[in-house]
């Protein structure tokens, strides 16, 4: 009864239209930032590593690589900073958590595309 | 006028405000029926109102209590509590959060904290323990020294050891009321409130 209620509470206030997208996938987090009073809209580009958490504790961890340096955000799911995610490539992957990704760079830190290839050399 | 009311804990969240992730308990807030009032010129000589929480089976009512229900007018309820210094309600009225709290109030909350028993220094005081290793032996969770030697030739009173812990009165003070559900009775709480899921705490306004 107590997590019903719970639930429900958490489902009210979770987001509408929020793509699927699991680890392995290259997405972009339009996220609203504020600074002074203007907003404007941030985008982070990467990979999911992680989802993490469950009803309105659940989160996402995505990694990209800037100007040479891993850089790596975890945003809550609910949360209302987030304008916007769009996914741009479905990765393959083996594992629910990529961590491994961390000590890897550049060829090695490739993920392969959902649906395309059955090698690995398929996808260069 | 320090208002109060009884509400059975659901558990925790978190809701969003302002950008901000702010944890939250879940606190379910059926309607508390006036039970009794009572007032200074009254025989009772103190100012009070008399709250009931839950529901209980009329035939698991003592007949006393069950008298004590009749002349309210209201079904028996699990719990009684008085709180001191509240404004006076009519008897056999319900009282629903919405008439004791608005979202932004202080709140004050008591519970029955979870019983853990008897439990060692280290988990009732917070005690460092001893070392994993170099050789000790039977004692890593232990107090140590309790004390001198021939002077004082005792353990002061109030040292700290090993005994009950939990399963008493625990009041948090300086919470805020984030939200009001009102068709589902139901309150949410900044931060975290002592007891179990399900316990009666009561919410006094600060």
């Amino acid at each position: 009864m107590s997590d019903l209620i719970i639930q429900e509470l958490e489902r009210r206030d979770a987001p509408e239209d929020m793509p699927a997208f699991s680890a392995g996938d290259t997405i972009l987090v339009h996220q609203r930032v504020v600074e002074g009073s203007k907003e404007r809209i941030q985008v982070f580009k990467g990979v999911v590593i992680a989802l993490s958490g469950h009803g309105s504790r659940a989160s996402f961890t995505v990694r990209k690589i800037s100007s040479g340096i891993g850089v790596e955000r975890t945003f809550p799911f609910n949360s209302p900073s987030i304008a916007k995610i769009e996914v741009e490539k479905e990765g393959r992957v083996r594992r629910a958590k990529l961590y491994y990704l961390r000590e890897r760079t550049g060829k090695a830190a490739r993920i392969r595309e959902k649906g395309d290839g059955k090698s690995k050399k398929a996808t260069a | 006028m320090p208002e109060g009311i009884m509400g059975r804990k659901i558990g925790m969240t978190s809701v969003y405000r302002d950008g901000r992730q702010i944890p939250v308990t879940v606190i379910e807030v059926q309607p508390n029926p006036v039970v009794q009032v009572k007032s200074t010129d009254g025989p009772d000589g103190y100012d009070a109102v008399q709250l009931g929480f839950g529901t209980k089976k009329e035939k698991r009512t003592t007949q006393p209590l069950q008298g004590h229900f009749a002349k309210a007018g209201v079904d028996p309820t699990r719990v009684l509590r008085e709180f001191r210094g509240m404004t006076p309600r009519e008897v056999g009225t319900e009282l629903r959060v919405e008439d004791v709290f608005e979202e932004g109030d202080n709140v004050t909350v008591s519970g029955i904290s979870k019983g853990r028993g008897f439990a060692g220094v280290m988990k009732r005081h917070g005690f460092g323990g001893h070392k994993a290793s170099h050789g000790t032996h039977e004692s890593k969770r232990g107090p140590g020294s309790i004390g001198a030697h021939t002077w004082p030739g005792r353990v002061f009173p109030g040292k700290r050891m090993a005994g009950h812990m939990g399963a008493e009165k625990v009041t948090v003070k300086g919470l805020e009321v984030i939200e009001i559900i009102t068709e589902k009775n139901l309150v949410l709480v900044s931060g975290a409130v002592p007891g179990a899921r399900n316990s009666v705490v009561e919410l006094l306004k600060a």
